[in-house]
């Protein structure tokens, strides 16, 4: 990958992940991070203007994870940060030093999908699907501190979250059905 | 993909000394950054014009709420998240709650802080009404000391304060003497989640045999500052509840309020609306 001006982005020592799309800033402008994405422990070099959603996508490479709107209006790029809903456009990498995030490539395990993954496809709770991995972490982040949510508390835990496709109804039936799988 | 975010510096100090030697040594130069819930929307649009930061979040001198006889004492970056998970505040402060379960939406909440929202100083910020009616105070500190001021006045103008450059706001403390008052809340907005209010209201009162004893009144959005209505208060102290006194307090808020017009309302709307809401209160102590 070659960025504009033909200038090559500083690569980690795999020579795969993406360390700094601005490797012409100099050394001490850089913060070095650690962090649990899906688990794996990530070191990262990088300067601190770099956002959550840029260091996911463009130096992890997980791209599951949405930019909408980038103004923290939309929740499509919603993850878990140390297991709470966070707008991963709205945080800066530099304060995500040390934490825990999961991602919508975190939840299913061993080829199974997890229950909020399999509810979204029983209930057709999507259809272009472009906001659905941030609705699916919200939701994910909703039933970790309210496992058998009411209609009312659905809608208030995905707030955040915009879909214009489906009118939510069948997001908010994709909840309940996770939540009762998940709790039985 | 607006990757080329403008440039600027975030110091990450290990904790709060650090931090505020950074402010005291160069005052002015480098400005608190809590949660960032403000901040960052400034930055994406490319609006926000300082460049030095100190990232204070997870400092923990500035986290946790305690419980005192007297008062509960808020760390300055308590999350909405947090605010509304404490019992105590819950049971005493429930306008505070109430306004963080408005603000932004869920995943804001997890980020946006108490103290991040007074700096911010918005006169549209939902959770500051629910602090002038509750007589908060504020702890300010600096690599020099620190002082309590009151939150009523903290605010000079449209985005000043008393703060100074080398100071942050530590912790806000409220006292636990409005046990058996009437409380009350109400947000105006385009949407309930999300929004940012056209009018917001937090009040609460005591009344007896249906004359008002003691009423305490704020409102957000209608004027530079997030605004205490003393003068509307004045003149329903201690008078009967009954349709003169309702005019009398109506048309003395109307004369207190300084709406503006801009992108979310009118200045009429926000005045018309804000004295339907203190209508709507009265009505209810009635």
């Amino acid at each position: 990958m070659r960025l504009a001006g033909g200038v090559l982005p500083k690569v980690c020592m795999c020579g795969t992940h993406i360390l700094s799309l601005h490797p012409q800033r100099k050394e001490e402008q850089r913060v070095k991070i650690s962090l649990s994405i899906n688990g794996t422990q990530h070191e990262a070099d990088i300067e601190p203007r770099f956002l959550l959603v840029h260091l996911i996508r463009d130096v992890i490479g997980l791209t599951g994870t949405h930019i909408g709107c980038e103004t923290s209006i939309c929740g499509a790029c919603t993850v878990l940060l140390d297991g709470k809903p966070v707008k991963s456009c709205a945080v800066l990498a530099v304060q995500a030093n040390g934490g825990q995030v999961t991602t919508i490539e975190g939840l299913a395990k061993d080829g199974q999908l997890h229950p909020m993954q399999e509810a979204f496809w029983e209930c057709h709770g999507l259809q272009c699907g472009y906001c659905t991995p941030g609705m699916i972490m919200a939701a994910c982040g909703l039933l970790k501190e309210t496992p058998n949510p009411s209609e009312e508390e659905i809608r208030h835990g995905l707030e955040g979250n915009i879909c214009r496709c489906t009118g939510y109804q069948h997001i908010v039936d994709a909840v309940k059905y996770a939540a009762d799988k998940m709790v039985a | 993909m607006r990757a080329y975010l403008p440039e600027y510096e975030l110091k990450t100090p290990a904790n709060l000394a650090e931090a505020l030697r950074l402010f005291s040594d160069e005052p002015g130069v480098w400005r608190p950054f809590a949660g960032g819930t403000d901040l960052m929307v400034l930055l994406e649009a490319g609006k926000l014009t300082h460049t030095r930061f100190v990232s204070l979040w997870g400092l923990p001198e500035l986290t946790g709420i305690e419980s005192h006889d007297d008062q509960i004492i808020i760390g300055a970056l308590t999350t909405y998240s947090q605010m509304q998970a404490h019992a105590a505040l819950r049971a005493e402060f429930p306008l505070l709650c109430e306004a963080a379960s408005w603000t932004g939406a869920v995943a804001i909440q997890n980020r946006g802080t108490l103290g991040g929202n007074i700096a911010n100083a918005s006169p549209a910020a939902d959770s500051l009404p629910a602090l002038l009616v509750y007589d908060a105070e504020l702890e300010l500190i600096s690599a020099n000391g620190s002082r309590v001021v009151p939150y009523n006045g903290f605010h000079t103008g449209y985005k000043t304060s008393v703060l100074r450059p080398d100071e942050v706001i530590k912790t806000i403390r409220l006292p636990r003497t409005t046990a058996g008052w009437r409380q009350h809340s109400r947000k105006v907005g385009t949407r309930k989640a999300q929004a940012i209010s056209k009018v917001c209201l937090a009040t609460i009162a005591h009344s007896e045999n249906g004359v008002v004893q003691a009423i305490r009144l704020a409102f957000g959005s209608v004027a530079p500052t997030p605004l205490r209505a003393t003068a509307t208060e004045a003149v329903l102290k201690g008078q009967p509840i009954n349709a003169v006194t309702i005019a009398a307090g109506r048309a003395a808020l109307l004369n207190e309020l300084k709406p503006i017009d801009d992108v979310r309302s009118t200045a009429e709307y926000r005045a018309q609306v804000a004295a339907n809401l203190l209508v709507e209160f009265l009505e209810m102590l009635a």
